[in-house]
């Protein structure tokens, strides 16, 4: 087989999902599409690494794969859907201004995006240096859509999307960084989505709602 | 660096710096034996504080030893790594160390007796703040590197901003407390500054470093002048004097005591030490500068000393008088440096250390002395008080004494110092500059003026509390101070009398700072004719005896009681049916502190803001109100305070509440950090 043409092809493939996924992200009201849509992203991260790691012969690389199929793929969702169960938001629908506007300022993100990348892209050696430019509009895609929406749980998925574009952009780059930072990474993510799910509960007993909205009368005059 | 050279040497082995260490450290052992016997009263007030006052002591002792013994060194392996403090002890710290421990005896003395059980924090915390002010205080004398002084320089400021709030309940000390604070820390940033701008980008903040280094003029006069603003922040030149007027009433006697009396030459001390140590190339304007503002703020001191009706507050003017003076003072000294006459530099220089001694012991004597009478009468309003000599003769006799010393009365220390600095003032006529010449008998003019309304304010002080009739019945029923009170305040009153009377030996005490200072001293031409003749340029020209003085004095004193007790009492003549409606004098008949200041706020007018109200004429029953208050606080502190709220609104504007909005701010930060990547 001609591994030559093919790997930069999949390699684009699984970047080129991820950026697909992101924009279905920035337009998606169900909570639940959204889940699918972060687990469908974790997937395609998982896929981009394993390329990676297959052709550089990067060891470590194949127990990253591991790590984020088994941290973004399966335990972060799952404990997503357990969280909107409990939640009884499983079904609900945000309201979301403008979508159209909202995908026209999300390609103006890839284009600068882009445009950034450009020139790290030729510092680095990596074979996948040409998804940087996507790694990086994928980050951008993904802050965007927390400032966006207005429900607690959304602002958490695009949080947890970021950083699985930084992890992209980490392995296309880099060949990934190193191990005990991704595991520490890792970590933190799982902490993290940990207290954001306390938060959650404590935000709907205060207001009994968890649109983040509410969270102005806090400021303090 | 070697731990110590040369020194005389107290034992083999421990040099006097040694020594000195270990009594800080003692200090510092007492404040936290203070906070163990929290609540002891009587462990803390009979054991602590008179163990406090006998390191005071020893303090002065071991400096003394070491004054002209050449330069201790030692390094302190505390503090962060490869940062450890370096201590230096010169004789300009070894002067200031005596004066500390001396006058920091007295009050501890005092101090012993005053602070009572429930009045704000518990006396051992207080005794835990009060060491700690002490310790750091000579820590700042010690320091030899920016990093130890300005660590001891900020303990200094925590240990007096807590002594301050001591009755914090009161809202009022709590806003006085804050605003010192305030003040405290925007000197501070002016020191740290200039220590920044004296290392010269080498990266090391040691005093020697920064000794070596000859920094181009335009720099040295930035640190000069940031040194100026900072330590001026401190010693309450103008226009940064805002805080002790309200700090000095707010604090605790005592306290009031160390602040006005050693806090405030530490901050002298400060700007002796960059302005004639660490910056070697002095330029003559700066001098002339510091004369300036020194003679303003003695004015503006003085003059709002005379319309107080607070006493505490009174003395607080009183204090930005004497530190107006003495910066004055060390301006002429730097002036004369800068023009290469270091005789005449010497003189400047030790009428100013002397006025610091002598201001430091009767100051911090009228203090406490406040401190007795608030204590006996809960009144610190002169217009409630009088007659207290009567009910008080300790506390009345002995205040006496800083009173006539802080009015510059021969024979007191007072008198002493104001007389040298009038002499070196006298000298400038030699300087080369014209225009310079002009100036300084200005300013000569200037100080007499401060002397003659510094008396007049002295005399109001003390006439006002302790002569005429008491105004309110309460008074009869004052007490005198306690045994330790008397103690302190006798110790501080011995201090202003051996100043006044023995200056030729003092001054040898001096010499050897301004040796080190300057290069020349003053030891040998004012103490030519023997201990009893002071004569600071040649007999000639000045001299001043003080024992001639107190002789005069006391025959005056006593020809004038012989007169008027045997010969005009002798041949009382009664005639009443004629008295001019002055048959009898009632308590409403006695001068009171406002129309005792009435002329000054006439004469002085522009200098206050002053607001009154007066009754309707068919009020049945009137009152009179006038309150003075000073003109910076309008013109300069309250438009500050509108721009930095303004800005500070305008900042709050950020703060929008929603968490879409400080992402947004996030997200533009991140594509504008990205974008300076690119670029």
């Amino acid at each position: 087989m001609d591994f030559d043409g093919l790997i930069p092809q999949l390699l684009n493939l699984f970047a080129s999902a991820m950026l697909i996924l992101a924009f279905a992200m920035l337009s998606q009201r169900r909570i639940l599409r959204l889940i699918h849509l972060f687990t469908l992203q974790g997937l395609s991260v998982v896929g981009a690494t394993l390329v990676v790691a297959w052709v550089t012969g990067q060891h470590h690389l194949y127990f990253s794969a591991a790590l984020t199929l088994l941290l973004k793929a399966i335990l972060i969702p799952w404990l997503l859907h357990k969280l909107i169960d409990r939640l009884n938001v499983r079904w609900d629908i945000e309201t979301l201004l403008n979508i159209p506007t909202m995908m026209l300022v999300g390609i103006v993100l890839v284009i600068i995006a882009f445009n950034l990348a450009g020139p790290i892209s030729q510092l680095s050696g990596s074979i996948a240096r040409g998804t940087l430019g996507i790694a990086l509009a994928c980050v951008l895609l993904s802050f965007m859509m927390m400032i966006t929406r207005a429900k607690a749980i959304p602002q958490v998925i695009g949080f947890l999307a970021m950083e699985n574009a930084l992890f992209f952009a980490a392995t296309a780059a880099t060949y990934g960084m190193p191990m005990v930072v991704e595991l520490g990474i890792a970590l933190d993510v799982l902490v993290g989505i940990l207290i954001l799910g306390v938060f959650m509960f404590q935000i709907r007993e205060q207001f009994d709602s968890l649109d983040i909205r509410h969270l102005e009368k806090l400021k303090e005059d | 660096m070697p731990p110590g050279n040369g020194g005389s040497g107290v034992n083999s082995g421990w040099l006097p710096l040694d020594w000195i260490m270990l009594a800080v450290a003692a200090w510092g052992g007492l404040g936290a034996l203070g906070i163990l016997a929290w609540r002891r009263f009587f462990i803390v007030s009979r054991i602590l504080f008179p163990l406090g006052a006998l390191v005071g002591l020893v303090l002065a002792v071991l400096a003394a030893s070491a004054l002209g013994g050449g330069v201790e060194t030692a390094v302190l392996a505390v503090g962060l790594p490869h940062l450890p403090m370096h201590l230096r002890l010169d004789s300009l710290a070894a002067f200031f160390l005596i004066v500390l421990g001396a006058v920091g005896a007295g009050v501890s003395l005092f101090a012993a007796g005053y602070f009572r059980r429930g009045e704000g924090t518990p006396p051992g915390l207080m005794c835990a703040q009060y060491h700690n002010f002490l310790a750091s205080m000579a820590g700042v004398l010690l320091a030899d590197d920016a990093y130890a002084f300005m660590v001891a320089w900020e303990c200094m400021a925590m240990a007096s901003f807590f002594l301050v709030t001591a009755n914090h309940k009161s809202p009022e000390i709590r806003q006085a407390g804050f605003l010192y604070l305030l003040i405290a820390h925007l000197g501070a940033i002016a020191i740290l500054l200039c220590f920044g701008v004296l290392q010269a980008q080498t990266g090391d903040y040691t005093f020697a470093n920064l000794r070596a280094q000859s920094l181009p003029s335009f720099w040295a006069t930035v640190a000069f002048l940031l040194a100026l603003l900072g330590f001026g922040a401190k010693a309450g030149v103008l226009p940064l004097h805002v805080w002790l007027p309200e700090a000095h009433p707010a604090a605790p006697s005592p306290v009031s005591a160390l602040m006005s009396g050693l806090m405030l030459k530490t901050a002298l001390y400060g700007l002796l030490r960059v302005g004639f140590d660490l910056l070697h190339q002095p330029q003559g304007w700066w001098g002339v500068l510091m004369i300036a503002l020194g003679l303003a703020t003695a004015l503006f001191g003085v003059v709002f000393a005379a319309v107080q009706v607070d006493m505490k507050r009174l003395l607080a003017y009183s204090s930005i008088e004497n530190i107006g003076l003495a910066v004055a003072g060390m301006g002429l000294a730097l002036l004369f440096r800068a023009h290469a006459m270091p005789g005449l530099a010497a003189l400047a220089l030790t009428a100013t250390l002397y006025h610091v001694a002598s201001h430091a012991c009767f100051k911090s004597l009228l203090f406490v002395g406040t401190g007795s009478v608030l204590h006996a009468t809960g009144e610190r309003n002169l217009g409630r008080l009088g007659g207290l000599l009567r009910k008080m003769p300790w506390v009345g006799w002995l205040v006496l004494v800083g009173v006539f010393a802080s009015a510059g009365l021969p024979p007191l220390s007072g008198f002493v110092a104001e007389w040298l600095l009038l002499q070196s003032f006298l000298f400038t006529p030699g300087l080369a500059d014209a225009f310079l010449n002009m100036i300084v008998p200005i300013a000569a003019v200037a100080i007499a003026l401060v002397a003659a309304l510094a008396g007049y304010t002295m005399v109001k002080f003390y006439g006002v509390i302790f002569l005429g009739q008491p105004r309110e019945e309460t008074l009869r029923t004052a007490h005198d101070a306690g045994w330790w009170e008397r103690a302190g305040m006798l110790w501080l009153a011995a201090g202003c009398v051996a100043l006044g009377l023995l200056p030729t030996v003092f001054i040898r005490l001096i010499d050897p700072v301004t040796q080190q200072l300057v290069g020349a001293g003053l030891a040998d031409q004012a103490g030519l004719y023997g201990w009893w003749l002071l004569t600071p340029v040649t007999i000639e020209r000045a001299s001043y005896s003080p024992p001639l003085f107190l002789f005069g004095i006391a025959a005056a004193c006593l020809l004038v009681f012989w007169l008027v007790r045997g010969r005009y009492h002798g041949h009382l003549r009664r005639s009443p049916p004629w008295d001019c409606g002055f048959a009898w004098q009632t308590t409403r008949m006695v001068d009171t502190a406002e129309g005792f200041g009435q002329p000054i706020r006439q004469i002085f007018e522009p200098f206050f803001r002053v607001e009154r109200t007066l009754p309707s004429p068919f009020d049945i029953k009137p009152v009179y109100r006038s309150e003075v208050s000073d003109r910076f606080w309008y013109a300069l502190y309250l438009p500050v305070m509108r721009a930095v709220e303004f800005v500070a609104r305008q900042v709050g504007r950020l703060q929008q509440g929603r968490i879409a909005i400080y992402l947004l701010y996030s997200f533009l930060t991140l594509l504008f950090m990205l974008l300076m990547v690119r670029r």
